[in-house]
């Protein structure tokens, strides 16, 4: 993918910017627009503890005397909270960045988790072969056939029935990222283990296999680095519905607790107050929550356009 | 093709016993029948009596074979909120669900085949690109946002429509509840199915959308383009045919998928399905219930995907049946 002259000159970010998918992104306001607000919005996230005005998980900051203030541009709001504040008198933009940064790791995380499952178990299915391969196709196949959201409502349920909401509360971050990660690998690993059938029969592979190179070397080394740019693609649609995966099962309950909200609870504990008419407790996460997702599918969108060979067929 | 079946509904039976082992888990590890049934206050003594009577103390595989001989003669255990039969609690909540899946449906269908062929045939006009740019919103936006943004506008802003419960229900075939009988039960269920179709249309307007384009370059399509055929026969009769078989495949994998779905409107719009019971039985861990709904749940998702393969099998020509058996 990366075709420059002279390699050895160039840096690795000019290699990029110069390469068809560089070329392609800058000729795409779209794709530029969307990572610049993503890396803003990551940005804003991980600088939350420097940003944020108040710190949500701090009782001492909290008063619920201050609850329910409007934003500024509203009538009766107060200055020092910029969006208002939600129902237990928080700060809505300090927690809003907290939970951004929440749902962004509980996504990034989960995802990873599902790469790296499905990427291992692709490549063994598919370098392997046989009996091993029908064998854990078969089971991909069975685990696609359940929805996601329905395993993880399940899981997270009887969870949570089980070591009660005190326990649940304080590993709910945990179980989501095992339980989203747990339950896409199928994902990853059809997909990788179709790009390692077409690769495998491949000259480089035979050479490097002549060569002594285990089987392990084999996959990670040479195969991998080949099967990438779908990976890619799936990656970040995964992300995003990572997210959303999470908002809802945080919107269910059975996610992220009040205390430490995400922005899938704090929506939901907006929801109790939006026949009240305090709508921005809901409607500013919510714009936050579909503005980070879109911009992650565009890039996808994007992403899948450059790499998808198909493509250039036509 | 019956080996093929002999093999798949093989694989759907093995599935279900996987799902029973889970349900059955979740039953032996989740809260205390006995203090169900009797409360604090009786004697260790006959504490252990009674669950000797109860056959709590045998083994695992025993308790398991009367769970699992139990299950298949369709008693899956006693509410403990309700009192009543798990099962009979879960199917009077049944039609709730699936009128709410079929509303919504029926807006997928109606719409996503017009808007599909639609920005295939001309993939470059406004409308299309319209189409495909609030497309990919629509898949952005979670479905519990979309609802809670139409109860916003619907209900409190505009007070149109409704925003929780069935309404009028009129009961149908002896005990189905149904909301397609009465005005008041169309409004009532306007906005749910809306909310649920719409993170489902957006995905079927793409995957006709992409079928339909690579469907109109083939040779049939050109023939029929140069033998003179009238262009709208040639989409609607002559691609759109071709078209539907991978839609259908998807489509009824999704039915199960949106069931998953129907819990988050259901929760929105309080609306008295199993999802919303399903919640409900999960803050009072009451065991049986939940037990009873992932067994019935898993089975919808189980037959739904037997069956879509089966036809798969049976429509495509293509498929190597021996091959997807193995």
């Amino acid at each position: 993918m990366t075709m420059t002259t002279n390699p050895a000159k160039a840096s690795r970010w000019s290699r990029i910017w110069n390469s068809n998918m560089g070329y392609s992104f800058r000729r795409n306001p779209v794709a530029v627009v969307s990572l610049a607000i993503f890396v803003f919005i990551t940005a804003m996230a991980l600088l939350a503890p420097i940003i944020a005005p108040f710190n949500p998980y701090d009782p001492a900051q909290i008063d619920i005397m201050n609850s329910e203030f409007p934003p500024v541009w509203i009538d009766g709001s107060d200055a020092q909270f910029v969006f208002g504040t939600d129902d237990q008198g928080r700060d809505l933009w300090s927690t809003i960045l907290y939970g951004t940064r929440l749902s962004l790791l509980i996504g990034l995380c989960a995802v990873m988790l599902q790469a790296f499952l499905g990427i291992s178990i692709g490549l063994i299915a598919g370098y392997v072969g046989g009996r091993l391969d029908s064998l854990l196709m078969r089971m991909a196949d069975i685990q696609l056939s359940f929805s996601t959201l329905m395993v993880a409502i399940i899981f997270l349920a009887v969870t949570q029935a089980m070591f009660g909401s005190e326990t649940f509360n304080q590993y709910a971050i945990y179980f989501l990222i095992a339980v989203i990660g747990v339950a896409e690998w199928p994902q990853y690993a059809r997909t990788v283990r179709a790009t390692v059938l077409a690769e495998k029969k491949k000259e480089y592979v035979d050479s490097a296999r002549v060569l002594g190179f285990g089987p392990l070397r084999i996959m990670v080394r040479h195969i991998l680095p080949n099967s990438l740019s779908p990976i890619f693609v799936i990656s970040t649609v995964q992300v995003a519905n990572a997210i959303i995966s999470e908002a809802s099962l945080s919107f269910l309950g059975l996610g992220m607790p009040p205390s430490q909200p995400s922005l899938g609870s704090l929506i939901s504990s907006g929801f109790d107050y939006i026949f009240s008419g305090s709508w921005w407790i809901t409607a500013i996460p919510g714009v936050l929550l579909v503005v980070l997702v879109l911009v992650i599918n565009l890039l996808g969108d994007w992403m899948r356009d450059v790499l998808n060979p198909k493509l250039y067929k036509g | 093709m019956l080996a093929y079946l002999v093999k798949r509904v093989f694989q759907a039976i093995a599935v279900m016993l996987v799902i029973s082992l889970v349900g059955f888990a979740i039953q032996d590890n989740l809260g205390d029948p006995l203090r169900e049934l009797v409360g604090q206050s009786v004697s260790e003594e006959v504490r252990q009596q009674l669950r000797d009577e109860l056959g709590l103390n045998d083994s695992f595989f025993r308790q398991y074979s009367r769970f699992l001989g139990n299950a298949l003669q369709g008693d899956l255990g006693t509410s403990y909120f309700f009192k009543e039969p798990a099962l009979d609690v879960i199917l009077k909540k049944l039609p709730a669900t699936l009128e709410l899946v079929l509303g919504a449906t029926l807006i997928i269908v109606g719409f996503s085949v017009p808007l599909g062929v639609y920005t295939a045939i001309k993939p470059n006009a406004l409308l299309s690109r319209l189409i495909m740019g609030v497309s990919i919103v629509g898949i952005s936006i979670p479905v519990f946002l979309t609802a809670i943004l139409m109860i916003f506008v619907f209900s409190v802003e505009l007070n149109l429509l409704p925003s929780y419960g069935r309404g009028d229900v009129v009961t149908v075939f002896g005990n189905w509840d149904t909301n397609f009988a009465t005005l008041d039960g169309w409004a009532h269920i306007l906005l749910p199915s809306l909310a649920l179709a719409s993170i489902m249309l957006p995905l079927f307007v793409r995957l006709i959308r992409a079928e339909m384009m690579e469907v109109l370059q083939s040779e049939y399509v050109k023939y029929a383009k140069a033998k003179g055929i009238r262009p709208y026969r040639i989409y609607f009769v002559h691609a759109l045919k071709n078209t539907l078989l991978p839609v259908i495949t998807v489509g009824g994998v999704q039915i199960g998928t949106m069931v998953a779905y129907t819990i988050l409107t259901e929760t929105v719009f309080q609306w008295p399905g199993m999802g919303f019971m399903f919640l409900e039985a999960v803050n009072r861990v009451d065991t049986p219930l939940i037990v009873a709904y992932l067994i019935v749940v898993g089975f919808i998702f189980v037959l739904t995907n037997t069956v879509v393969d089966l036809i798969y099998g049976l429509v495509n020509p293509t498929v190597n049946l021996a091959r997807m058996g193995a």
